[in-house]
């Protein structure tokens, strides 16, 4: 087991090492942020770009920078924003929260919408129950998320003025993109629930339950759901990688104060020490939650450790 | 997973007959849209400004504010997304196949160096790389297709790699290479064929992917040229005014849909008849 710590731990590592150092390298060659500063505001003299850099520390070698954006990252110091000079760390402080409940929120649509579907399609395997929970998968799978969203937007808000068309206010606001994101990735989760729950449902332990005269509801739920529950969850954390991109595109669509927003204002202005940020902070928190699904699994489930 | 999907032949024949419909019916009028609409799809007609969809002849899906007709654009569109979409596979499944054969078939740093980006791909989701890469760039078409390849020749690499550790302990690549046949031989006309199915399952989906991604870039105004006609831009103009004319941000997200279900079906289908273990399966 410690061997296998050891090794996973090591290998997010160099992941972490290996992003960060290519994020930072990729954001300084978009220009020097002191003439940028400068787009629009008149005559610069090379005085003032000096200046400039020896404030914002992009006189030094990039190692240095490099070493102190990470020492910033672990003392929550990660500079001020170009645009109205607020540090970058309240601005992440802000939407961090804004994208993680929506995501958290997605998850549970999606779980909640899975689990039944995908057992439904597993004991109909092959009739039509089972076909037509796979061509909602296909067709799930095929939607753009971003034009779901948009359409949600034209039915709901629009058409039938029921929902708020934009922002984070109250719970309501959350229904729009969270049904969007938990839809899209109930077209993949239903599949997975699906040949999760096959296989657990060959197996003797279920049917002794059955034997034993248990309810059908019983037997899924507690006795087979349990046991497929482990690779499920590590699919689940697996996703988040891919649900954190999606919420960036539709945070777009519906002005979520998040990060994606963040991130896209960030382009825009060419406001780099804030887009460094998002990005960095966005694949640190996979890296993590890949780790932690690893670590989850490789404690329950010996076998893993020695792949 | 070894609990093999099994169904009735005539769903799967039905699933390629609707997925081979969609995608001929799709790359025919896109590739002949020049002679379906001979005015083009930047032309524009003013008196004819924001006409609802299904009542004119002349415009059967409407047009947009500026009187251009949306069939004739949703159409011409079509050109970027299948474009985008069969380039960067190209580019990708030849730099990524290549890498994993030699991971494959030579181990040591180069199946390092493979392994590593896996890794990496892994915890940096799409559209950050996209970000950052755009950020440094600019957007536009070829910068958008490089990007998808960037993004996606890991997928081939590993796919081949995985097929390549396994078949090169078998008896007729032993063999082959007893008799002293050269590497390059046996990797190009032994390995290669016998793993060319997974990757072409994957080819597929990944075009349809790819299509949603360039999509989606566009949108965010990432991606290709927005004066361009294109889906992912004309839905990006479209919802400036959903108000008004909801119709110019429908079409082309239905044409998005059924080109990319079109591409799911089909290659759902060969999944099933070339690949019947399920490694690629998501």
């Amino acid at each position: 087991m410690a061997g296998f710590l050891i090794k996973r731990l090591l290998q997010a590592i160099f992941v972490v090492i290996a992003i960060t150092l290519i994020v930072s390298f990729a954001i300084r060659l978009t220009g020097d942020p002191a003439v940028m500063m400068f787009q629009g505001g008149g005559s610069m003299t090379e005085e003032d770009l000096m200046r400039i850099r020896a404030e914002l520390g992009t006189d030094k070698p990039f190692l240095v920078q490099y070493l102190s954006f990470m020492q910033g990252l672990v003392t929550f110091d990660l500079g001020k924003s170009f645009v109205g000079g607020t540090p970058v760390a309240r601005l992440i402080g802000d939407a961090l929260p804004a994208t993680l409940m929506l995501a958290f929120v997605s998850m549970a649509v999606s779980i909640a919408l899975s689990i039944p579907l995908g057992i439904k399609a597993a004991t109909s395997r092959g009739k039509l129950a089972d076909q037509v929970i796979r061509v909602f998968s296909l067709v799930g799978l095929s939607f753009p998320n971003f034009w779901l969203a948009t359409m949600l937007v034209l039915l709901f808000a629009i058409t039938f003025n029921l929902l708020p068309p934009s922002g984070m206010s109250g719970p309501e606001s959350f229904i729009m993109p969270a049904v969007t994101m938990g839809v899209i990735l109930t077209a993949t989760n239903v599949r997975l629930v699906r040949t999760a729950m096959l296989e657990t449902l060959q197996s003797q332990y279920v049917m002794v339950a059955r034997a034993k005269g248990l309810s059908e509801s019983k037997v899924l739920y507690k006795h087979a759901l349990r046991n497929c529950a482990i690779p499920l969850i590590t699919y689940f954390g697996l996703q988040f990688g891919g649900l954190l991109g999606g919420i960036v595109v539709i945070e777009r669509v519906f002005n979520w104060p998040g990060m994606g927003t963040l991130a896209f204002e960030a382009v825009g202005a060419r406001d780099y020490p804030v887009l460094q940020a998002v990005i960095t902070v966005l694949s640190l928190m996979i890296v993590g939650i890949n780790l932690l699904v690893d670590i989850a699994y490789g404690l329950v489930d010996p076998r893993i450790r020695t792949e | 997973m070894a609990a093999k999907t099994s169904r009735p032949s005539q769903f799967a024949s039905l699933e390629f007959i609707l997925g081979a419909c969609l995608t001929t019916v799709i790359c025919l009028a896109v590739v002949f849209s020049d002679v379906l609409f001979p005015g083009g799809a930047d032309k524009i007609d003013l008196m004819a400004r924001l006409t609802k969809p299904f009542v004119s002849a002349a415009h059967p899906l409407g047009t947009d504010p500026l009187g251009r007709d949306v069939l004739a654009r949703v159409v011409a569109g079509g050109k970027i997304s299948l474009l985008v979409g069969f380039t960067s596979v190209i580019g990708a499944v030849v730099f990524g196949v290549l890498m994993g054969l030699i991971a494959g078939y030579y181990r040591g740093f180069w199946d390092m160096v493979v392994m590593r980006f896996a890794d990496l791909q892994l915890a940096m989701p799409f559209i950050l790389l996209a970000i950052t890469f755009i950020a440094i760039v600019g957007g536009s078409l070829t910068n958008t297709i490089i990007l998808l390849i960037i993004s996606q020749w890991v997928q081939y690499a590993r796919l081949v790699r995985g097929s390549v550790l396994t078949l090169r302990e078998r008896e007729f690549i032993l063999s082959a290479r007893a008799i002293g046949v050269k590497d390059w031989r046996i990797i190009l006309q032994h390995l290669l064929p016998n793993l060319i199915g997974p990757v072409i399952v994957l080819m597929t989906l990944n075009v349809a992917n790819n299509i949603l991604l360039e999509s989606s870039l566009t949108f965010l105004g990432l991606g290709v040229d927005p004066t361009i006609p294109s889906w992912g831009g004309m839905l990006a103009d479209g919802r400036t005014y959903l108000q008004t004319a909801w119709w110019v941000s429908v079409f082309p997200g239905v044409a998005i849909l059924l080109t990319v279900l079109g591409l799911n079906l089909l290659g759902d289908w060969l999944r099933d008849s070339l690949d019947p273990t399920g490694r690629t399966s998501r």
